[in-house]
């Protein structure tokens, strides 16, 4: 499958878990959101470019805007997180892009920690961004800073269930291919 | 100008973070004003088209409880039916004044719509509704949303050509008209975004005797709401010392969980008591200006 069609399906697929499941389900507590679907934009391949980065967390927000009825919200966060993501990477595994053995950011390409660590800081700013321009509307500081910890706890641990359940058959890069 | 333009080449990312960002921006801050989403009429067809497939498998979930309201509903209609009522003196027949549409001096002032909820969330601060009938089906913005047991469940914001999105009683930026059953007197439900199962009732005063449990009722000040629909029960009361009013915990009648069917209640004057307000309000600023 080529890496094209492979990352829409992913969309799609994140899109519909988001809306249908993690938005449906009662969640714990109010402040306990589960978010997923940002993690399409955290496994986009090393290889596409800034710009379409940009372009690619813009709309993949706004589809999830279109259905929560949040026009501009999740854009927005996501559109931060997919201008910081070549940063980080950039900071964790100092590569270039054509250096790396997997095409994908994944345990195995960046090793444990600094993979923890780039969801982790991605998932913090996206919370962060998103639940701050939600807090602007009215609303109590404590609030906004356990909303952001709380959330961030979850998305975390919900990512790395992901990351375990589900692993990604992703092929070594060698010469040939 | 050579340097300008090198300046921008270098950091067009930037730049195009920053544009990006002003537009999701612009997007948000509008809609929370207006509740008037750009490009809403086509993403709405869009998502709700989705919603209905996904819809067609839901609903089968919540089947039971929607025949059940459906039934008690039904059933408080039969109630009402002339030939429950008889008359001990045969001396005196009494006629049931049963055309009250027809009879001269009475007008339709509601009218109301069926419609199928095909999206609903209760853990938003900013709870939407969308229902599957829109501008096509002659639904238009401020129209009252009941559940099928007669319950107040919302009022409609923006409408596509044949879906709408419906705010939700369990909306931070929402304020309903409610009045007590018992007193007829009338405050405003509004949601902290805590508790999808409770709503506050502000602005009753507490030289009301209020019990729990008692009902609360759509106001007959309300645009929106025809009086009477049940909004929910007190279930707790607590004094604000600060302005001498009640607050209010209502549990509310709609069970926001599994919706399912809805009546879209049209206010056929709505336009014309709307206008008159503010018609009201523009003259008194007038006179306000120019002492008498």
């Amino acid at each position: 499958m080529s890496d094209f069609l492979r990352n829409i399906l992913r969309l799609v697929v994140f899109i519909l878990l988001q809306v249908y499941v993690l938005n449906k389900i009662p969640h714990l507590h109010r402040f306990i959101t589960p978010y997923i679907y940002f993690l399409f934009i955290l496994w986009l391949p090393f290889s596409v470019s800034r710009m379409w980065l940009l372009v690619i967390g813009f709309f993949a927000g706004l589809i999830l805007d279109y259905f929560m009825m949040t026009p501009g919200l999740h854009a927005a966060a996501c559109l931060l997180i997919a201008y910081v993501r070549p940063f980080i990477i950039n900071i964790l595994t100092p590569k270039d892009a054509s250096e790396f053995n997997y095409r994908e950011p994944s345990p195995k390409a960046m090793q444990w920690t600094p993979y923890a660590v780039y969801v982790f800081i991605l998932t913090l700013l996206h919370h962060g961004y998103m639940i701050f321009l939600e807090w602007l509307d009215g609303g109590r500081f404590l609030d906004f800073l356990i909303q952001v910890v709380a959330t961030t706890g979850i998305s975390m641990l919900l990512i790395f269930t992901a990351e375990l359940l589900f692993p990604r058959k992703l092929k070594f890069r060698t010469n040939t291919a | 100008m050579r340097n300008i333009f090198l300046f921008i080449r270098r950091y067009r990312t930037f730049f195009t973070f920053l544009t990006l960002q002003v537009v999701a921006l612009w997007f948000l801050f509008s809609y929370n004003n207006f509740h008037r989403a750009k490009f809403l009429g086509i993403a709405n067809e869009m998502t709700g088209r989705i919603n209905t497939q996904y819809n067609k498998v839901e609903d089968y979930f919540t089947l039971k409880a929607e025949n059940q309201r459906l039934h008690r509903f039904n059933d408080s209609l039969l109630n009402l039916m002339p030939r429950n009522f008889m008359q001990r003196d045969t001396s005196m027949k009494m006629t049931q004044d049963s055309v009250s549409y027809d009879t001269p001096g009475n007008y339709r002032r509601y009218l109301s719509r069926p419609a199928t909820v095909v999206y609903n969330t209760i853990n938003e601060q900013k709870n939407y509704i969308q229902i599957n009938r829109g501008a096509s089906q002659g639904i238009k913005d401020n129209m009252a949303v009941v559940g099928s047991d007669g319950s107040a469940v919302g009022v409609v914001v923006n409408v596509s050509a044949n879906f709408s999105q419906v705010m939700s009683l369990l909306h931070v930026q929402n304020s309903v008209s409610a009045s007590l059953k018992k007193t007829g007197e009338f405050g405003t439900a509004e949601w902290d975004g805590k508790d999808p199962r409770y709503i506050t009732l502000k602005r009753i005063p507490k030289t009301e005797e209020v019990k729990k449990g008692d009902t609360v009722l759509t106001s007959p000040v309300s645009f929106n709401f025809p009086p009477g629909y049940m909004v929910g029960t007190v279930s707790d009361i607590k004094l604000d010392n600060t302005t001498g009013m009640y607050l209010l915990k209502i549990k509310t009648a709609a069970n926001f969980y599994n919706l399912q069917q809805v009546h879209v209640i049209e206010n056929i004057e709505y336009e014309e008591q709307r206008k008159l307000n503010a018609e009201t309000k523009k003259k008194i600023e007038q006179v306000k200006k120019t002492p008498r």
